[in-house]
């Protein structure tokens, strides 16, 4: 380096020379998708190294319990060579050119497929960093690369030894590699690692957590919002008389949509009580009036008529009708699954604070910011740039916080747009809200006639859905309607991996009644409860075991029916399936493949003598492709399985006049501790690519389920199970 | 208007009206905000804190039935059975999405304090109050377990 002569110069480099040893390592991608470091232009950071070697992951996901924060946390730790405790993470701004989800093109959670579209990227970004660091450090002690190693935030090798925050400035001032090195299975640490340690568990067990409805700002004022008791009703006046002269009660302004009444107030709880005192008039011409029974009937009869749409095109459905004439037998039902509601533990909220600059941070458990950024920029008419969203815990979603209309984040601007914009605006939603606002899993009708010939094979099976679609009508329906489909109506039953000769399914959608929204496995909920209580019927008809009469038909060697016929396998042998059991007890199995996961499970059941039903253990054994958290894997599974069953269950939202009948916990009773004894979780080594683990231990369990209590007790098909009389042990 | 609250071992003076419950005091005015709101009619067990050592619902205690009492928070548990309960829900990694866990935590402490070797029924019975939506129910029953044998070491 020449010797700095003039002082201008010399200023010149001792600024370059600061800004080297004071800057992070940052690597993340340009916006073509090429890997970016410090100083260049468009970087999207995924990892961050600061000048003291603290190693950070930037999460582009949402952490709503599905354990995202430590999944991509991993990967960066596993290709830097560090523990995982050692590796912090945040979460990613909202910025939908530069943190899509990969497999949506937009910035967002679900569908099982965090890792699924993150495994290579984050991986990529954390090796990048690693080359670099060991880059810079192999230009320091003039020594070659290959000749060094990083481990721990220690770079060692040709007899020298250094920690890596003596590199992160000169790291960050070189060029990402083009294509770094992943490493190899083999030497992997911390991916498919059966040890616990959650990077959330520390904050969630000292109250130190801040979920969204934990924001507290200083000046913040909280609102809470008057609805229409019937869906769908408008607002025509208010009178906030009642709740004038009661302290801490600010004022009442209706919503300019039409849809509620906005009650501000100095607290949480004076704003629920203030709304309280408030009345409201509706106009209910344009509203649901309807009770959920004759939309109930309205299915039934919809399933018994011919369909509006076929999703089996490639399906003759004149074949499938005339092989079920010719059929020895016929095997059918129909089924009923009422609407849900998503239920998380942390009731809605939404908080908007004001800037200096004049634009917003949205505080918010956010699961879809392309949808919200949006949505809260265009309600206060602001530049997308002036929008920030500040990403929090969430404390579950099960889909509720993804949602094309954006209710609770329109909601919460147009309250914030009512006030002078001075003050931060919380909305707060009480549990009766999150309960009565609609965004239901919606309600499904099934009817499936199935034949068989002399030996008991299949030769025909007609399949009718009927159902309101969730995509139709939303920025979605381009993507998952196709010729009339709605995918998410028929998924898991119109791509059944099985074998079945004349396999036909049509469609009919339920004209729109209450709103409806994704929750948790969406129509794999219904479609694996049909095709798995069908296949135990049908089984049962062919006097056949019902596992055996599963793997014929997943004998055609495909992909997918070689990994359903091995967890089913595997669960056959960790249950002991076929084994006498007592007279009192009976098992029941289901298979299904959702979100590129293949899981089945085996549910055993006990009957006393007054018929009460307890589940005393669920097995189940999933493969989804490489296993990055072993642990979370499981705790998914188990947290699947018991969302699930809890629904099957006992849990229902119902009409009358429009109106939800359900208001709190006690009208839509959650699973509690006692319900299922036990449950054990198998996850298949593998080295396939990772894919969802959040949804898709649901959709095995409920049929499973079934299929236990048809062996000793009735067939249900009309869901909630406790409504078709059967009663489940409580403590 | 003005009232004292004794809370995690300190005298705080908090501005309420009557009625407001304790719930709501905690989070709002003391800004205290590991105990949860989850349903706001002792459904759910997500406000579980201890009045004078005993798991009671928050949202259900009013502010003016507490003026004598020692409120404890999660922020504020301790003692070897909190010790051994927090240790016990680390090693499990019982949390999912954690909104439930601190009520989980104070109810399980209220537990083992009264049974430190509790049968699995009696913690189905005593845990039976608190909601996880995650159903982290297997791991809470076996963290619970756990503790236990941390208290007995």
């Amino acid at each position: 380096m020449p010797i700095q002569t003039s002082r201008r110069s010399f200023l010149k480099g001792a600024a370059a020379t600061a800004a080297t040893a004071t800057a992070a390592l940052i690597v993340g991608f340009a916006p073509n998708g090429a890997l970016a470091a410090t100083g260049e232009g468009n970087l999207t950071p995924f990892v961050k190294i600061t000048p003291e070697g603290k190693i950070i992951a930037i999460i582009k996901h949402f952490e709503m319990g599905q354990g995202t924060t430590t999944g991509l946390t991993s990967l960066i730790a596993e290709e830097l060579n560090s523990e995982l405790k050692d590796v912090d993470f945040e979460f990613a701004p909202a910025d939908n050119s530069r943190y899509a989800n990969t497999l949506f093109g937009a910035q967002g959670t679900g569908g099982s497929t965090a890792m699924a579209n993150s495994y290579l990227q984050y991986r990529k970004a954390g090796a990048a960093a690693r080359e670099m660091l060991i880059m810079a450090a192999a230009k320091a002690w003039g020594v070659s690369a290959a000749e060094l190693k990083l481990e721990n935030g220690v770079i060692s090798g040709a007899g020298k030894t250094g920690s890596i925050a003596e590199f992160v400035g000169a790291a960050s001032a070189l060029s990402p590699p083009e294509d770094p090195t992943l490493k190899s299975a083999a030497d992997f640490k911390i991916i498919g690692n059966p040890a616990r340690g959650r990077k959330d568990t520390p904050a969630k067990i000292n109250g130190t957590a801040i979920f969204g409805m934990d924001i507290q700002l200083p000046g913040q004022i909280y609102v809470a919002i008057i609805r229409s008791p019937r869906l769908g009703g408008k607002l025509t006046s208010f009178d906030a008389s009642g709740a004038e002269g009661m302290t801490g009660f600010i004022e009442a302004k209706a919503l300019p949509n039409g849809k509620g009444v906005a009650v501000f107030a100095k607290n949480t709880w004076t704003a629920f009580q203030a709304r309280d005192a408030v009345a409201a008039d509706w106009d209910f011409s344009a509203a649901e009036t309807r009770s959920s029974e004759e939309i109930k009937q309205d299915l039934l009869t919809k399933v018994n008529s011919e369909s509006e749409f076929s999703a089996t095109p490639d399906a003759d459905l004149q074949d499938t009708l005339s092989a079920l004439e010719g059929a020895a037998q016929v095997v059918e039902s129909e089924f009923y699954f009422p609407n849900l509601a998503h239920a998380a533990m942390e009731p809605i909220s939404c908080t908007i604070e004001p800037t200096s600059d004049g634009g917003v941070v949205v505080h918010d458990g956010c699961q879809f910011p392309a949808l919200t950024h949006p949505t809260v920029a265009s309600v206060l008419g602001l530049d997308l740039s002036k929008v920030q969203i500040n990403t929090l815990l969430a404390g579950g979603s099960f889909g509720r916080r993804a949602n094309a209309d954006s209710d609770y984040h329109v909601e919460a601007a147009m309250a914030f747009a009512l006030t002078d914009r001075s003050k931060p605006v919380k909305l707060v939603w009480s549990r009766e809200d999150d309960m009565r606002a609609g965004y239901y899993r919606p309600a499904f009708a099934h009817k499936v006639r199935v034949g068989l010939d002399e030996a008991g094979k299949i030769i025909a099976w007609d399949h009718r859905v009927a159902g309101q679609s969730i995509m139709k009508g939303t920025a979605f329906e381009q993507f998952a309607v196709h010729d009339g489909v709605d995918h998410a109506s028929v998924e898991g039953a119109a791509d059944t991996n099985y074998a079945i000769p004349g396999f036909h399914l049509g469609l009919t959608d339920l004209e729109p009644s209450v709103t409806v929204l994704w929750w948790r496995a969406v129509g794999h909920t219904h479609t694996a409860y049909v095709m798995e209580s069908m296949m135990d019927m049908v089984a049962k008809a062919a006097g056949r075991d019902p596992i055996d009469y599963r793997l014929e038909l997943l004998s055609s060697g495909t992909p997918d029916q070689k990994r359903l016929a091995g967890v089913l396998q595997l669960a056959a042998e960790k249950t002991g399936w076929g084994q006498e059991l007592a007279s009192n007890r009976a098992q029941g199995v289901a298979v299904h493949k959702s979100f590129g996961t293949y899981v089945a499970e085996v549910v055993e059941i006990s009957r006393d003598d007054d018929e009460v039903v307890r589940i005393e253990n669920v097995t189940c054994v999933v493969d989804c492709g490489t296993p990055v958290n072993p642990d979370v894997i499981k705790a998914q599974m188990e947290g699947g399985i018991g969302y699930g069953l809890g629904a099957v269950m006992r849990n229902e939202i119902t009409l009358e006049n429009g109106e939800v009948m359900q208001y709190n916990f006690p009208e839509y009773e959650p699973l509690r501790i006692y319900d299922i004894a036990k449950i054990n979780v198998h996850v298949v080594p593998s080295t396939e690519p990772p894919t969802g683990v959040g949804e898709p231990g649901l959709p095995p369990a409920g049929p499973a389920l079934a299929n236990a209590i048809a062996a000793i007790g009735p067939r249900v098909t009309m869901l909630p199970m406790t409504k078709s009389g059967v009663e489940f042990y409580w403590a | 208007m003005a009232l004292t609250v004794k809370i995690n071992g300190t005298t705080r003076e908090v501005d309420a009206e009557p009625g407001t419950p304790l719930l709501w005091v905690i989070r709002d005015e003391l800004q205290l905000t590991g105990t949860k709101f989850g349903c706001g009619i002792a459904a759910c067990g997500a406000c579980t804190v201890h009045m004078n050592g005993e798991p009671v619902r928050s949202c259900q205690t009013y502010i003016d039935d507490v003026e004598d009492a020692e409120i404890t928070t999660i922020e504020g548990v301790s003692g070897t059975v909190a010790k051994a309960v927090q240790t016990a829900w680390a090693e499990l990694d019982v949390v999912q999405c954690g909104y439930c866990q601190s009520g989980q935590i104070m109810q399980a402490v209220g537990l083992l304090s009264e049974n430190s070797k509790p049968s699995p029924d009696e913690i189905d019975s005593y845990m039976a109050g608190n909601a996880c939506r995650c159903a982290t129910y297997q791991r809470i029953r076996a963290a619970i377990g756990r503790a236990s044998e941390l208290l007995e070491a």
